[in-house]
């Protein structure tokens, strides 16, 4: 370094530099500035310039012995990779020694290495490790699997108790660690989706335990994994959501539809809520008065009665409205219901794993409250329920084309079963109690398991049928914004051509501008025999093919029962047919695009 | 009263140019550059990312009987859904005279159910059916469909000659006979010659447009649409002012021996445009039989020539008639044909309505008309006309024939099949005892939701505006009178308003031309009596006039003759020039 020594302090950062840092950073709170010294430390590591590299000592040099805590997360909708980070956070305040990692970006074989090692992995679909977690899950079940006796481990898995395998990754892992040697620091944590007090309490317990077994280091030394270009964060997130404007909500299915498909817009102006493509919109939503009313009545609670929720008291009704799930059933709330009503058919249903869940798949909460009306007190009722959750929805829009709109996609669900309608918690919310002008808590959540090709030439293939065509139309902004060379191949599919062909329009446009290359269309309903996307893709193996080999981007978003797995086989079967492999290779071709983050699924 | 109508054009001193210069109108390039008729339609039959067909074939798709259309009603719910109009194809079938066997009444009715969004079968003014709402994916199949049963749809819409009418008339059997094959012949004598249809529509070998020949209508088509009808006197049902060729049908002892030849009728015209008109067709003479298909040629190889390809809205046979003369027009053609006009023989029209009900032929047979209202034959919720009418086809041993009225005869039913046929019609709601004879002398076209030149509401209409004028008749005490009663969507003609009493024709939602003074047998023109005006007001006027003509008409005289007779309107005489007269 040829600085003027005078005024350099350690390392050679000058006076002016270094007051730019603090002018930077003045204003940060405690955590964020922690947040900023585990950034600059990525910096570092991903800094190519002279004058940074030069500089700047690598952090994993500088921790010698000490041990060193590795947080691994597998996420599919980022809720692990959220705990995960969260987890870190706590453990780096306590100054503990910490490398936070997404199992996607790990070496399998470097898990040999490691001496503690704390996982976080959601399950998806019939118990299916997330995409993230696929390698990772197969190599620690394969022959290559080392020796792990000198780990010690804990596991938190995250799933919904709705689901036959519930947190099954979770288990596999622990099965997994136990039997190739490695100890418990603490036994699994199964989380369902009312998750956050329970993980509270078990990172509590755990950092403790792990004050003791890991020796403290500097807190600078910490490195937060965070993506060199990840949008600045915002003051707004999960706990703290933003109340957007709704703009606009329009069923854009046609009258004659079987669906009713919603294109929402929502204003984020005065919020400092920046988004990036392939990113989710969290909704807040209040749960339908009716609901509210019926469930009270039903249960012989009364809509005054103050209650305690979490810390906070309030009234019965408040509490039903905006704290606490109505909808979505789940056995956990059977469970419960029953201890407290005594039914002795809820009873025997909790006794018949199959029959419940098919009890479930048809009912909301509502429905077996009415099903067995029973007097309860209200705090009861308000214990058998768990917290109202967000949800998620994969964001429609690019800001390089509706700048402070965020644009969502939304089945509206809506149907009539026991003789009452019943809606989705927040598709309800958004379809018919959300008037345009009111306002809704919104919260950005990253997706970085989604994103375009950073290199504008690289071809796309988008497999997007019914509301999974969301982020795609957000794709096709960007990629006409930025003015990306690529060409783009779109694969949708819905029940009827005349109803369903979501966002036609724009497509039309998009095919005649020559941004759009391709489009493949699936309407199921239009002929005797159903057609789906994955049979589009059959149809077009060769050209499937040859664009992958071309280096396409393939993604996938929409259901992850049927379709995703559905579209998956279809692309193997090109990848063998077309690709002259068998199938163990063509898997492998599969594994390799996932590792290269040319395979991306946003499904649910 | 009797027809023999003189040439009134034929007066006119100064002579136009037989060939109108100057630059070619649009369509006049599509049909150049279509390769006779191909275009690409068969690329637009394969681009599922649109309901309809792209750019010259829009209209290419018409010289085959279909218009692309869409449900008007929702095209502005349907923007907004970021969806494209609810595209969708009317086929109008090639059905000469509207003559259609029961087993092929069977085929149509599958397809109708099946395959249209409406799942009706409608009966057109031009004795044809259509099919409205068929998407893009089954409009290849409906003409195979169409095929496997002998119909095609050639040439029903487009710049040649379309699907020709003939009287329906089916006492005199053996004159009908004559004369409905004389239409077929002249149908297919006319017919474009291009493979096109079969290449596209039913895989058949394609042919180079090159080696292709089009003697008879060119490689450029006519210079726009062109109507022929066979008609057999008294009856007028066809409308023969409304065409542009007319073969009356002369008969000695129940045999046809020849035709009077009218040309140039025509009832289109555009708002505000006075260049255009509505005009009846010009007798040229009577012809014999054999020389009926190269008359019929000449006739429309002349206007081939001489018509106007530079300006569209002045391009059928009739302006040509105004322009070039009639004396011309008539030399040409039979210098073309190698025929010379005889002077025309007498004849006389007495009606154009369908006579309902059973009648007895002089063959012995029994035809039983049923009235269908708007000619929409559908299963509505109190009367499955269109289950009937497929019920009657799976017994009936004769044949169907569509009316130019949008009716619907059962024809040639023997004596042991009549009470069992009308048995079934009357289960079906297809002979009801109450419909008025004001509803059965009342017409509409389609107009919307379907049809893109609308302007105001017709067929959708018509049932109420019935009501309204059977109310005033029984208010002023008239409950057994009837007016010719029409209204048309737009100026183009479809619901022959301008041969109506009382004609409306749609200016604008709600809002009509308000037309007065045809008369009963369809050889006057009505006068405007009212721009633009509301339909309420419409009634109110009506209301005062037919108090008028109840309390001062002679016996037995009609209405748009009173009105005439008492200076409420002035009759159109030459409409070329008297039609847009302040009076």
């Amino acid at each position: 370094m040829t600085q003027n020594t005078n005024n350099s302090g350690p390392l050679g950062i000058d006076s002016a530099q270094l007051s730019q840092l603090s002018q930077a950073v003045s204003g940060f709170s405690k955590e964020q500035l922690v947040w900023a010294s585990g950034y600059l430390a990525g910096l570092s590591v991903n800094a190519t310039g002279a004058s940074t590299s030069a500089t700047v000592t690598p952090i994993s040099d500088a921790q010698g012995k000490q041990a060193t805590l590795t947080i691994l997360y597998g996420s599919q909708t980022g809720n692990a990779k959220h705990e995960a980070s969260a987890f870190n956070q706590q453990l780096s305040d306590k100054g503990l020694n910490t490398k936070l990692v997404s199992m996607a970006d790990y070496k399998p074989r470097k898990i040999k290495d490691e001496t503690h090692l704390v996982v976080f992995v959601s399950t998806h679909g019939e118990g299916d490790a997330p995409d993230d977690a696929v390698e990772l899950h197969e190599f620690l079940h394969s022959k290559k699997a080392p020796k792990l006796d000198k780990m010690q481990f804990a596991v938190v898995g995250l799933g919904d108790t709705s689901y036959e395998f519930f947190c099954q990754t979770g288990k596999d892992f622990e099965a997994r660690f136990s039997a190739l040697g490695a100890t418990e620091l603490a036994p699994r944590l199964d989380c369902d989706v009312d998750y956050a007090d329970e993980i509270a309490a078990w990172s509590q317990k755990m950092t403790e335990k792990l004050v003791e077994s890991l020796k403290p280091v500097d807190a600078v030394q910490t490195i937060a994994s965070v993506p060199i270009n990840t949008v600045q964060a915002s003051q707004y997130d999960k706990q703290n959501p933003f109340a957007a404007n709704l703009l606009t909500s329009l069923k854009i299915t046609g009258r004659d539809s079987v669906k009713d498909i919603r294109h929402i817009e929502i204003s984020l102006e005065d919020s400092d809520l920046q988004y990036k493509v392939g990113d989710s919109l969290g909704v807040y939503f209040l749960n339908d008065p009716q609901i509210v009313k019926r469930m009270i009545k039903a249960t012989g609670t009364d809509a005054s009665a103050t209650v305690q929720v979490k810390d906070e008291s309030m009234s019965l009704e408040k509490a039903l409205t905006e704290k606490l799930e109505l909808t979505l059933s789940y056995p956990g709330f059977v469970k419960a219901y029953q201890g407290v009503s005594n039914s002795k058919e809820l009873a025997a249903l909790l006794d018949d794993k199959a029959a419940l869940r098919g009890f479930l798949e048809e009912r909301q909460i509502i429905d077996i409250v009415e099903q067995f009306p029973n007097s309860i007190s209200s705090q009861q009722l308000v214990d058998a329920l768990r917290p109202l959750n967000p949800r998620l929805y994969s964001i429609a829009s690019s800001q390089t084309e509706v700048e402070d709109e965020v644009h969502l996609t939304v089945a509206h669900v809506d149907y009539e079963a026991f003789g009452s309608r019943h809606q989705g918690g927040a598709s309800g919310f958004l379809s018919t109690r959300l008037e345009e002008g009111d306002n809704i808590n919104v919260f950005v959540e990253n997706n970085d398991n989604f994103r375009v090709p950073s290199n504008p030439d690289t071809p796309v293939i988008m497999v997007g049928p019914g509301t999974g065509i969301a982020p795609f139309r957000a794709f096709m902004q960007e990629r006409d914004a930025t003015e990306a060379e690529g060409k783009n191949w779109l694969f949708f599919g819905n029940p009827s051509f005349t109803q369903d062909f979501l966002y036609q329009v724009e497509w039309q446009a998009y095919l005649k501008s020559g941004l759009l290359s391709k489009i493949s269309l699936a309407f199921s309903r239009d002929q005797a025999h159903k057609i789906y996307v994955q049979d589009r893709i059959l149809e077009h193996g060769k050209d499937v093919f040859e664009w992958l080999e071309q280096g396409a981007h393939f993604y996938v978003c929409g259901d992850a029962m049927h379709m995703a797995k559905d579209v998956e086989k279809a692309l193997l079967n090109v990848i063998q047919t077309h690709g002259k492999k068998d199938e163990t290779q063509a898997k492998q071709y599969l594994v390799d695009m996932r590792k290269a983050k040319r395979y991306q699924k946003d499904v649910y | 009263m009797s027809d023999l109508s003189k040439n009134d054009a034929a007066t006119k001193t100064t002579q136009g140019p037989l060939v109108v210069q100057g630059k070619l109108s649009d369509n006049e390039r599509l049909k150049a550059a279509s390769q006779h008729l191909r275009g690409t339609i068969t690329e637009d039959l394969s681009d599922d990312v649109t309901g309809g067909f792209t750019a010259d074939n829009f209209q290419l798709i018409r010289f085959h009987g279909m218009y692309q259309q869409d449900d008007r009603d929702i095209r502005g719910e349907r923007s907004k859904q970021k969806l494209e109009p609810l595209h969708n194809v009317m086929l109008r079938a090639r059905l000469p005279g509207g003559v259609i066997t029961p087993k092929q009444w069977l085929v149509i009715d599958k397809f109708a159910s099946d395959k249209t969004m409406y799942g009706s079968i409608r009966l057109t003014t031009r004795q044809t059916f259509q099919f409205h709402g068929v998407l893009k994916p089954n409009v290849k199949p409906m003409h195979q469909m169409l095929n496997s049963t002998g119909i095609d749809s050639i040439a029903t819409a487009g710049d040649v000659n379309r699907n020709v009418l003939c009287t329906s008339n089916p006492v005199e059997s053996q004159l009908h006979k004559e004369a409905w094959d004389w239409a077929t012949k002249i149908s297919e004598h006319l017919l474009p010659k291009t493979n096109a249809y079969a290449e596209i529509w039913l895989d058949g070998e394609k042919v180079e447009s090159t080696q292709e020949d089009e003697p008879i209508l060119g490689d450029n088509y006519l210079p726009r649409k062109f109507k022929t009808t066979v008609v057999i006197p008294p009856d007028n049902d066809v409308d023969l002012h409304a065409n542009d060729l007319n073969f009356v049908a002369i008969a000695e002892n129940g045999k046809l021996v020849g035709f009077n030849v009218l040309v140039g009728g025509g009832l289109a015209m555009t708002h505000g445009d006075h260049a255009t008109f509505p005009r009846k067709a010009d007798d040229f003479g009577f012809i014999a039989l054999e020389d009926t298909l190269n008359v019929a040629a000449a006739v429309v190889s002349t206007q081939r020539d001489w018509g106007n390809r530079v300006n569209r809205k002045n391009a059928k046979t009739k302006y040509t008639l105004e322009r070039v003369g009639v004396e011309t027009f008539k030399a040409e053609v039979e210098k073309r044909a190698k025929v010379t006009f005889a002077p025309s023989k007498p004849y006389e029209f007495t009606t154009r309505g369908d006579k309902f009900g059973w009648i007895e032929g002089i063959d012995g047979k029994h035809h039983l008309t049923l009235f269908i209202e708007n000619g929409r034959i559908l299963d509505f919720p109190d009367k499955p006309l269109k289950t009937g009418c497929a019920e009657i086809a799976k017994i009936h041993t004769g044949d169907f024939r569509l009316t130019a009225n949008q009716n619907l005869i059962v024809a040639g039913v023997p004596s042991d099949q009549k009470s069992i046929i009308e048995d079934i019609a009357i289960k079906h709601g297809l002979l009801a005892q109450n419909t008025s004879k004001q509803r059965k002398d009342s017409m509409a076209c389609v107009s919307l939701p379907t049809c893109p030149l609308a302007m105001a509401e017709a067929e959708r209409y018509l049932p109420e505006a019935v009501d309204e004028i059977e109310n005033l008749l029984t208010k002023h005490g008239l409950d057994n009178e009837s007016i010719i009663y029409r209204i048309t969507g737009c100026p183009n003609g479809c619901g022959r308003a301008m041969l109506a009493e009382i004609g409306l024709v749609g200016k604008g939602p709600n809002k009509y031309n308000l037309h007065l003074g045809g008369n009963r047998e369809g050889t006057r023109i009505p006068r405007m009596y009212k721009e633009n005006i509301l339909d309420t007001e419409i009634m109110s006027i009506l209301d005062d006039l037919i108090a008028r003509w109840a309390k001062d008409r002679l016996q037995g005289e009609s209405f748009g003759d009173f009105v005439i007779r008492a200076d409420i309107i002035k009759p159109v005489v030459n409409s070329a020039i008297d039609f847009y007269e302040v009076v």
